[in-house]
């Protein structure tokens, strides 16, 4: 493992008076070193830097929709389709999403570019339809607007 | 017009945002903290009591009540903790968010004022994960005030969540804090006595304690005469659906309903004609439109509807919405979000979805409609925490208020939108699950005959 993780993690712990608070963090920590998802050395690493097991780091990480446990693509696209946003035509950007990049929702694109997903409400109801890239909000995005979104993130 | 009052969390702001110390201060900023090193935690917590400021969260229980709670340190001789609540996720909510970006140094002087309140000198805010630029413009603000040595020796750590509704559950929320999975806990013990580390916390949401600070700058007995009697002051309402001006607004309490709507909101667009409110976040009791043109944006009214304020989210719900469809969306949501500690609520929240579904395909029964309301009273009141609970209650409310469209599609064998419907194949997580899972794990209909 990295020492800068190790490191890093240590730093964590200390906000805590109980170790085991830094769990949630230091997942964080790894998953973004591991490019956006969690290996089984990702656990170990995390595990070890914060005396516990690999078991007990997956217990975890598979509580909470934001770790990923399978590989991802470079963009997780990622599509609210709760009530406001599902009101003002959330679907029509699915559709357009996963025309635009030929996935079902679910999937990672082959080359490994983009990762689809529908998701429960992001906390931007009044800017509907809200799109999260890599977890950074675009507000009021609309069927027409995808092309655009899928052009600029693959040519930067 | 109806007066809209002037703002309070917002004050100051002129729409925009204030995210640089220097700034802050020369608008007066950290004058109530000063005026709170002042005054004893019994003075902290009357001059609370005088304002008449209830909880922001959901469950608008009295904030000074809720300091007073928790004992004084010599009683339990721990470290008190103050838990802010950040992890805004009920649909419909995005107020606290617009908070944390334009207000950090409001709501972070709070925090310190709320742990002078319950003597604490240790501060946790739990910001929900997909938060992340809230969480660095609060990261960034907090540097400004260390380097300036602003905290008086006390601690505030941010620390971010990773996507569970349920964590928005206090006792959820301190599992999740201590680094397990965010469950509910049995209560008693109550946070106030056995919270966060066993030790005694109050936990606040972000915009209590945003409010916390303006209260102590103008006097509790001042902010009481804002607002209406048992919901004083302003709130901040989030707008949004089949809106024409969707987005946050602060307002009074007590301010109508219909005016937020129609006036502030600008009404229905697309010459669309309103059909449904849902008034305080996805997991109250929908509003009809007569309904409507009674309400008032306060706890009393709203409870006499038989709803409730909650977060304080409109939905605003146009004619071409299907009411099962509706139901089934926010009965998918639940299902996702239950964390599966409670039998109840694990199990009732997918077979409501699957009721729900059957009758949106048109193979539902006029019994089904009863099966809905039999599963909702078998989880009510039977789990740690209120999320089933208040799933089957709104979803009860939709068999309600919307019985002739359920039955039309027990009697057409179909839904009567034929496509139309404004929810239309809306593909929530759950479906996504399914499609790439076992595909009928449970089959609650054939049990159940």
């Amino acid at each position: 493992m990295s020492s800068v993780l190790y490191d890093e993690i240590q730093r964590l712990k200390a906000q805590y008076p109980d170790e085991r608070s830094a769990v949630m963090p230091a997942l964080q920590l790894a998953q973004a070193e591991h490019g956006g998802w969690l290996p089984e050395e990702a656990f170990r690493e995390v595990a070890d830097a914060l005396g516990t097991t690999p078991a007990y780091c997956h217990s975890i990480a598979s509580f909470y929709d934001m770790f990923r446990l399978e590989p991802v693509g470079a963009f997780q696209v990622e599509v609210c389709t709760n009530i406001s946003c599902a009101l003002r035509g959330a679907q029509a950007v699915v559709d357009a999403f996963v025309e635009e990049l030929g996935v079902s929702v679910g999937e990672t694109t082959e080359d490994g570019a983009f990762t689809l997903r529908a998701v429960e409400c992001l906390g931007g109801c009044g800017w509907a339809t809200v799109v999260a890239v890599n977890n950074r909000h675009r507000l009021n995005v609309s069927a027409g607007d995808v092309s655009a979104i899928a052009r600029e993130l693959r040519h930067g | 017009m109806v007066e809209r009052g002037p703002e309070i969390v917002f004050a100051g702001t002129d729409g925009g945002a204030i995210t640089e110390l220097a700034d802050y201060e020369a608008a007066g900023g950290f004058t109530a903290l000063r005026r709170a090193r002042a005054m004893t935690p019994d003075e902290l917590v009357a001059e609370l009591n005088a304002s008449g400021l209830r909880g922001r969260g959901g469950a608008f229980f009295p904030t000074g009540r809720k300091w007073s709670f928790v004992p004084k340190p010599d009683r339990i001789a721990k470290p008190h903790y103050l838990v802010v609540n950040a992890d805004e996720s009920e649909p419909g909510t995005f107020k606290d968010r617009e908070i944390m970006l334009r207000v950090p140094f409001r709501f972070l002087e709070g925090c310190l004022i709320a742990a002078l309140g319950i003597e604490s000198t240790h501060v946790f805010v739990y910001i929900r994960g997909e938060y992340e630029r809230e969480w660095e413009v609060l990261v960034h603000a907090l540097e400004q005030m260390k380097a300036k040595d602003l905290l008086g020796g006390t601690t505030i750590v941010l620390h971010r969540g990773a996507g569970a509704y349920i964590c928005g559950e206090e006792t959820a929320l301190l599992e999740s804090l201590e680094g397990k999975r965010g469950q509910p806990r049995t209560k008693p013990p109550f946070p106030a006595i056995a919270g966060l580390y066993a030790a005694p916390t109050a936990v606040n949401n972000v915009e209590s304690i945003a409010t916390v600070t303006p209260i102590l700058e103008m006097g509790g007995a001042e902010y009481a005469k804002l607002g209406v009697e048992n919901s004083t002051g302003t709130r901040v309402f989030s707008l949004s659906g089949n809106v024409a001006k969707p987005g946050n607004y602060e307002l009074p309490h007590g301010f109508p309903l219909r005016e937020l709507i129609y006036g502030i909101g600008g009404g229905i667009p697309a010459g669309r004609t309103l059909k449904a409110v849902i008034p305080g976040g996805s997991s109250t009791a929908i509003l009809t439109p007569a309904e409507v043109d009674q309400a008032h944006l306060d706890y009393d009214s709203l409870t006499g509807l038989g709803t409730a304020i909650g977060s304080a989210a409109i939905i605003v719900i146009d004619d071409r919405c299907c009411i099962v469809q509706l139901g089934v969306r926010i009965s998918q949501f639940y299902e996702h979000e239950s964390c599966g500690k409670c039998t109840p609520c694990r199990v009732g929240t997918r077979w409501t979805t699957q009721i729900l579904k059957k009758l949106e395909a048109g193979r539902g029964e006029h019994a089904d409609l009863d099966l809905l309301i039999d599963v909702g009273e078998k989880v009510n009141g039977t789990c740690l925490c209120p999320l089933g609970d208040t799933a089957m209650i709104a979803i009860a409310s939709y068999v309600a208020k919307f019985r002739a469209e359920f039955l039309a599609h027990v009697e057409e064998g179909g839904c009567p939108f034929h496509g139309a419907s404004s929810l239309e194949g809306i593909l929530a997580p759950t479906d996504v699950h399914a499609a790439h899972g076992p595909a009928e794990l449970t089959r609650p209909l054939e049990v159940l005959a």
